[in-house]
């Protein structure tokens, strides 16, 4: 089946091309048409055919979908994407696709153009590498990064171009008519690593984490250096040998220093301007994340209109701003821009790869050379093995940790060339360099050669060489705290040791950046929350609370809602019947009852004989309950319809803040309510105590003596039970600072008397705290099974757990007699 | 190496070297820092902590310099409370900061892993009773945030309490109805940083170089503006 469906997307992708593919050959006829009737224009056409208008963006987009379609065709298929990276699989559609534009036009009528790749692609995947680059990883290994960035592309250009020249000297090639500095031309084009290649392979293969830093940071970094050695070997081509002396020389060491430097400092001005723009967008958030998208495109223009390298420019203008303006912006631009750079820069990776393996299908530029086509092979292969190992046997020296042997093996198998090398293989100048289609060719060949068997060799070898992988798992907020206290412990000791390292000069970085970078590109309301064991403490938040909504979802449209007043009635109910055991037990219920039903609701002084005026009410109150609660869903989702409305400027989704603020205290009291209970049991002693104490003193009948299996039970409702929609829209607790309800700090329950007493004050009618709602009396001999059991709902950290028990709970209270009964204890058990 | 007067005899430093894994060197430029510390004492007080002028930034200062007279971080055991620690104990202490060798055997790499955990843990069980309770968790995560005076002790606590609630969801998939969380044990502790390469990353660079004249000065300077 998945092959028929499979087979039918081919057809419609080629189909969609073949579209695109004849109008061009109607092209003239209709052109010549248009003509003929614009001439002589006899009444007014219903439907014209305006080819010509539309066909440059029509080509584009039509292209941009076709390639999307190949990419949704290999992602469909896992197995094979398993074994065969993405990446080899969109250039072998490429070739397909080749084949289709070769077959009906008989000639390459699309290829991947420097200006289109250098301009429009290749941008996208810059800044997104550069936005999304991990900080702190990319600059502990700078140090090893430029050495391999610079010397080693400066080794992999000077030895290719040399042993080539050699091999031709010897007799290799047979006859070719290039010289030397056309080999190191060609070297040096073919020298740098590639970063779209490396990417695309790497990020299915979860190497550890410094190595893929070194890998990756070496193909971004290395691209200055490739710049440098092309357009200085380019312009020796065109000087000639003979004029070549010391001064051109030293012009084009010096010419290297200011294209990278002068590229990265660039970048690292438009980063900064970047900053100040997002702190000062207030009041036009819905177009914020344009500006990073602009600014970050003209630091890669710029820098190329400098002659500076853009690549390096723009790497460094994402490296620079991400953590400002990722704390500038609001919450949404920050997913916005990271979404939307994902899509440009994923989009742009598979139109590459697509284009790269149409390019291949073009009889004109194929100039077969074995000897030449292999010996480069050979060379890029070998040589990128030597000089990685070259290079990293003097950095372990100084290496805390030193890489192993197996990292460097895949580092150098990690040498992937592409798109780049293609690009300024075209860009030769065919008058200057008279076997360019053959360097062209033999780009595109060691291109597809390293993406497609080296990234399918990579996995196994991965595996097989047992290269230590990266924890896939996101760092657990524990792992987060440790990683802190990590960082200030390494600084602590170096400074007693009294040694400056690293840490010292990250500490002081760090002091400099807060004091001054934050204060100057940072908004003042930002600069609170710069922590990221809060902010994991936030995500983690904010997933439960989605988690929760979900769990709800399933169990029916806002079934939570629906679950809550339910339990409340049987607690009601239970309350009714466990009445002369307990009757102080669930004061606290009767006052949500109060509230809900403040009509029902007569100003008793005391609890508990409150309680006892609403047992005559029991099974009617349950009814009243149902209806009410019926109601209040309604009323719900109507204001969330109500919603719906079309503006420019405002994001209508979901800004309902009252609903998020609910649901994430929802979330909040459910955590720190199991919490409570695991840290109940760990302070036992005291809780039994005073706990005990003020419940005597509050309860005015004296009765205390509780069932520990009603209790429990309670406590599971109640846990499970938010609380009343009806008022959860309070104004207070701002979405800002959701998470930190004090009121529900896990400590304060321990003196939780304040509840009651309040409780006494508010018999007014006035809403009773939200903790008053749920926390459940506790005494003595509750509390040691009463800890554990909530442990263990909460140990799988997950809803549905709790939620069992409610329903359990839930048939339980139908199937209950009404009020009058003696206390079922056991009968309800059962 | 023998230019100070009271510095310890080659025996002294064969022993110290095999005892700590410290090359002569390094153990020599630690001894000149610890007296530097200590004032040219033999022994070195808390007190002497509070010189260091870079220390006084780091909101986890206490926890650290309390490390460093934690007896069971000694090898030997000593029985009352400590007050001030020799050199030995320092360079001690200091070795848990030690990079792994190349040639490192894979048990003695579990070995070295399990002491930097050990001495972790340590540190953060600061009534030494063999768990980290939620009152020391809090305590740890308090201190850290201490640094960022905008967030205030209940987020501290939150954040506690949540990393608190995942280690029992992580250590006890599901807990027996008589049994409740009490804190976190050093095998929980093991466990719960297990995809944590504490081997590779805690880690200070030793340097074989007495690069500590220049650091003296800055030093004594240190302790003269006090």
């Amino acid at each position: 089946m998945g092959l028929h469906r499979h087979a039918g997307l081919w057809l419609l992708g080629s189909a969609m091309l073949l579209c695109c593919v004849s109008p061009l050959k109607a092209e003239l006829k209709n052109s010549q048409h248009e003509s003929h009737s614009n001439s002589n224009i006899t009444g007014i056409s219903i439907v014209t055919l305006k080819w010509e208008h539309v066909k440059a963006p029509y080509l584009v987009a039509v292209w941009i979908l076709v390639c999307f379609l190949c990419k949704l065709v290999i992602e469909a298929n896992h197995h094979v994407t398993s074994i065969i990276p993405e990446s080899a699989l969109l250039i072998c559609a490429g070739f397909i696709l080749g084949g289709i534009i070769w077959g009906a036009d008989h000639q390459q009528t699309f290829s991947l153009t420097p200006v289109v790749f250098f301009y429009y692609l290749l941008p996208s995947i810059i800044v997104d590498s550069g936005y999304h680059m991990p900080n702190k990883l990319f600059f502990s290994n700078l140090g090893a990064i430029l050495v391999h960035a610079i010397i080693g592309t400066c080794w992999n250009a000077a030895t290719l171009g040399l042993s080539l020249w050699g091999c031709q000297k010897g007799g290799a090639m047979g006859d070719l008519d290039i010289g030397l500095l056309q080999y190191l031309l060609f070297g040096s084009l073919i020298a740098a690593v590639d970063p779209v290649a490396v990417l695309a392979v790497f990020e299915q293969v979860h190497v550890n984490d410094v190595l893929f830093i070194l890998v990756f940071g070496e193909s971004l970094l290395n691209d200055g250096v490739t710049v440098v050695l092309f357009n200085v070997f380019d312009a020796f081509v065109t000087l000639g040998g003979a004029q070549i002396d010391a001064v051109e020389i030293i012009k084009g060491i010096i010419s290297f220093f200011v294209v990278a430097f002068g590229g990265s400092l660039l970048g690292m001005v438009f980063g900064i301007l970047m900053c100040f723009l997002t702190r000062c967008t207030k009041n036009i958030e819905i177009i914020e994340p344009g500006f990073i998208f602009v600014v970050g495109y003209l630091s890669y223009l710029t820098a190329e209109m400098l002659s500076l390298s853009a690549i390096l420019s723009c790497v460094f203008c994402g490296v620079c701003c991400q953590k400002y303006i990722n704390a500038n912006m609001n919450e949404n631009s920050v997913k916005t821009v990271k979404y939307v750079m994902k899509v440009l820069a994923n989009g742009s990776e598979t139109m590459i790869f697509v284009f790269l393996g149409i390019s291949a299908i073009d009889k004109t530029i194929w100039v077969w050379n074995t000897g030449f086509i292999l010996l480069t092979l050979l060379f890029i292969f070998v040589y990128r093995f030597i000089g990685v190992f070259l290079l990293t046997w003097p950095l372990n020296r100084y290496r805390l940790v030193p890489l192993e042997f197996i990292d460097q093996l895949i580092m150098g198998f990690g040498g992937l060339r592409g798109a780049v090398a293609y690009g300024l293989a075209v860009m030769m100048d065919e008058k200057k360099i008279k076997e360019k289609n053959l360097m062209v060719s033999t780009t595109l060949i060691v291109v597809f050669f390293t993406v497609i068997i080296q990234g399918i060799l990579m996995k196994p070898v991965v595996t097989w060489l047992k290269v230590k992988r990266a924890t896939l798992h996101d760092l657990t907020l524990i792992e987060k705290v440790q990683n802190r206290v990590f960082d200030h412990m390494l600084v602590a000791v170096e400074d007693i040791s009294g040694q400056i390292g690293h840490n010292y000069f990250r500490d002081k970085w760090k002091n400099f950046e807060e004091k001054w970078m934050m204060w100057m590109l940072m908004k003042p309301s930002a600069r609170k929350t710069q922590d990221h064991v809060f902010s994991v403490f936030h995500q983690l938040n904010l997933k439960d609370a989605v988690e929760y909504v979900t769990e709800g979802e399933r169990s029916g449209s806002l079934e939570f809602i629906r679950n809550d007043s339910v339990l409340i009635d049987f607690k009601k109910k239970l309350g009714d019947d466990m009445l002369d055991a307990m009757p102080d037990v669930t004061a606290d219920t009767s006052f949500d009852q109060g509230i809900m039903l403040p009509f029902r609701r007569d100003p008793v002084p005391s609890v508990s004989l409150e309680m006892h005026e609403q047992t005559m009410n029991g099974l009617r109150e349950m009814e009243d309950l149902n209806s009410h609660h019926l109601l209040q869903e309604h009323l719900y989702k109507g204001r969330k319809q109500h919603r719906h409305r079309f503006s420019r400027n405002h994001l209508s989704i979901n800004t309902d803040e009252d609903e998020v603020q609910e649901i994430f205290q929802r979330t909040m009291r459910k955590r720190l309510e199991s919490f409570k209970s695991a840290k109940m049991g760990m302070a036992l002693p005291k809780t039994i105590s005073k706990h005990t104490k003020k419940e005597q003193q509050k309860t005015p009948n004296g009765k205390n003596r509780i069932s520990v299996d009603e209790d429990y039970e309670f406590s599971e409702a109640d846990s499970a039970s938010g609380y009343d929609p009806s008022f959860t829209y309070r104004a207070g607790g701002g979405i800002e600072n959701p998470a930190f309800m004090a009121d529900l700090d896990p400590v304060v329950p321990l003196q939780i008397p304040p509840w009651l007493a309040e409780a006494e004050l508010d018999s007014g009618g006035v809403a009773p705290s939200q903790r008053a709602q749920t926390r459940p009396p506790l005494t003595a001999g509750d509390l040691r099974r009463l800890a554990p059991l909530r442990i263990s709902t909460q140990s799988t950290d997950s809803f549905m757990m709790a939620d069992i028990p409610d329903a359990e709970q839930r048939r339980d209270s139908f199937d209950l007699p009404p009020p009058p009964p003696p206390p079922p204890k056991d009968g309800y058990h059962q | 190496m023998g230019s100070l007067q009271s510095s310890p005899s080659h025996q002294d430093y064969v022993d110290l070297a095999e005892k700590t894994g410290f090359s002569f060197e390094q153990i020599s430029i630690l001894h000149k820092r610890f007296k530097q510390l200590s004032h040219n004492e033999d022994k070195l007080r808390r007190e002497h902590f509070g010189q260091i002028t870079d220390l006084h930034a780091n909101p986890i200062r206490e926890q650290i310099v309390e490390a460093f007279f934690d007896r069971r971080n000694f090898y030997q055991e000593i029985e009352e409370p400590v007050s001030e620690i020799s050199f030995e104990n320092f360079l001690v202490v200091m070795s848990n900061f030690r990079p792994p060798s190349d040639n490192m055997s894979q048990e003695k790499l579990v070995k070295v892993r399990k002491e930097k955990l050990r001495f972790l843990f340590n540190m953060h069980d600061t009534d030494k009773d063999g768990t980290i309770t939620l009152e020391e968790y809090r305590h740890v995560v308090e201190e850290l945030l201490s640094y960022y005076e905008a967030l205030e002790t209940e987020t501290a606590r939150g954040i506690a309490d949540a990393a608190m609630l995942e280690v029992a969801s992580i250590t006890r998939g599901h807990m027996e109805p008589d049994e409740f969380y009490e804190g976190i044990t050093f095998e929980h502790f093991l466990k719960l940083l297990e995809g944590f390469d504490i081997e590779s990353r805690m880690n200070i660079r030793f340097m074989n170089m007495d690069t500590t004249t220049l650091c003296k000065l800055e030093c004594r300077n240190k302790v003269c503006s006090e």
